[in-house]
């Protein structure tokens, strides 16, 4: 119990302070170095909540894809990123005035809010980790009761993967590129001449 | 304090979700930044699903995380991208830049 506790605690913290230094840091390749910690930090939460399966795909997708996304943008753009943080205190005031509205209502709906006892009795219900596994679990959920749903979630991929290529992919002028349908579509007669060369007559 | 239950998940999700709504107020001129938030923000929505998936003992809410967790995936492959072709246009990505179709 104490260990779990205090996992808790370990990971919260680094969290919460990850989370702080992705929006102050000055330079956004750090922010997105932070990011990640936030992340890793997160997985470990889920996975003291009991989300094994979603702990792992946080990694796989947010860290191993979304970050380093996010990392080769920030590499390849040739912006002075000082310039855009100026002004930045002006928004510091209002930022922090909102956010600390928004935290204290938050705080005073969780202070206040209860949770239905009837909520969740009626739904698909966590097995024990002996019977089944969480990855297990998920799959007998999600590729039954939520299949539909998860081939939208499929489509949503495709469509968001051909929607990336289709925006950055740009024809250059003047580069020179293999066209294999022309090299297959070249034959004998279109590019070769035979020539009878009389003796001594050649030129 | 030990005991740690429902209410402290909530906790850290909330102080994160507003962690978002600042960095997007802080870095309002940095369109990474404000991405980066808006992951940030996501981040704490799954930490709630999560937390009331293993409060209330139903396995949905792991489902719905994961379901936020494709989509946001593709969101920020569809902004960065976006974001590719306006830096290349443009040559910068100041949000006050933003106002081509003076919308």
């Amino acid at each position: 119990m104490i260990i779990s506790a205090l996992a808790f605690y370990v990971f919260a913290a680094i969290t919460i302070l990850s989370g702080l230094m992705v929006v102050t840091a000055r330079n956004p390749v750090h922010s997105v170095l932070w990011l990640i910690l936030a992340f890793f930090n997160s997985a470990g939460l889920f996975v003291l909540m009991g989300a094994e399966f979603l702990a792992m795909v946080l990694v796989v997708v947010y860290v191993g894809a979304v970050a380093v996304l996010f990392l080769f943008v920030v590499m390849m753009l040739d912006v002075n990123f000082q310039n855009l943080r100026k002004g930045a205190t002006n928004y510091a005031m209002i930022g922090g005035i909102i956010g600390v509205i928004l935290l204290l209502e938050l705080i005073f709906l969780l202070g206040s809010a209860a949770v239905l006892p009837e909520a969740g009795t009626g739904a698909q219900p966590i097995p024990k980790f002996d019977v089944m596994t969480n990855t297990h679990a998920i799959g007998h959920v999600l590729y039954t009761d939520y299949f539909y749903l998860f081939q939208v979630a499929g489509m949503v991929l495709l469509v968001a993967m051909v929607g990336a290529i289709v925006l950055t992919l740009r024809q250059r002028e003047g580069v020179r590129k293999q066209s294999i349908a022309q090299q297959l579509d070249r034959r004998p007669e279109d590019t070769l001449e035979v020539v009878k060369v009389q003796p001594g007559q050649g030129a | 304090m030990l005991e740690i239950g429902l209410a402290h998940y909530l906790t850290v999700a909330a102080i994160l979700f507003t962690l978002g709504i600042f960095g997007i107020f802080l870095n309002r001129r940095n369109v990474i930044v404000i991405m980066m938030s808006i992951e940030l923000i996501l981040l704490a929505v799954n930490i709630n699903f999560v937390a009331f998936s293993a409060h209330l003992g139903d396995l949905v809410g792991q489902v719905f995380a994961m379901f936020i967790l494709t989509v946001a995936a593709a969101e920020a492959a569809i902004g960065l991208a976006i974001l590719v072709v306006y830096f290349r246009n443009r040559g910068s990505i100041a949000v006050d830049d933003i106002n081509l179709m003076k919308g």
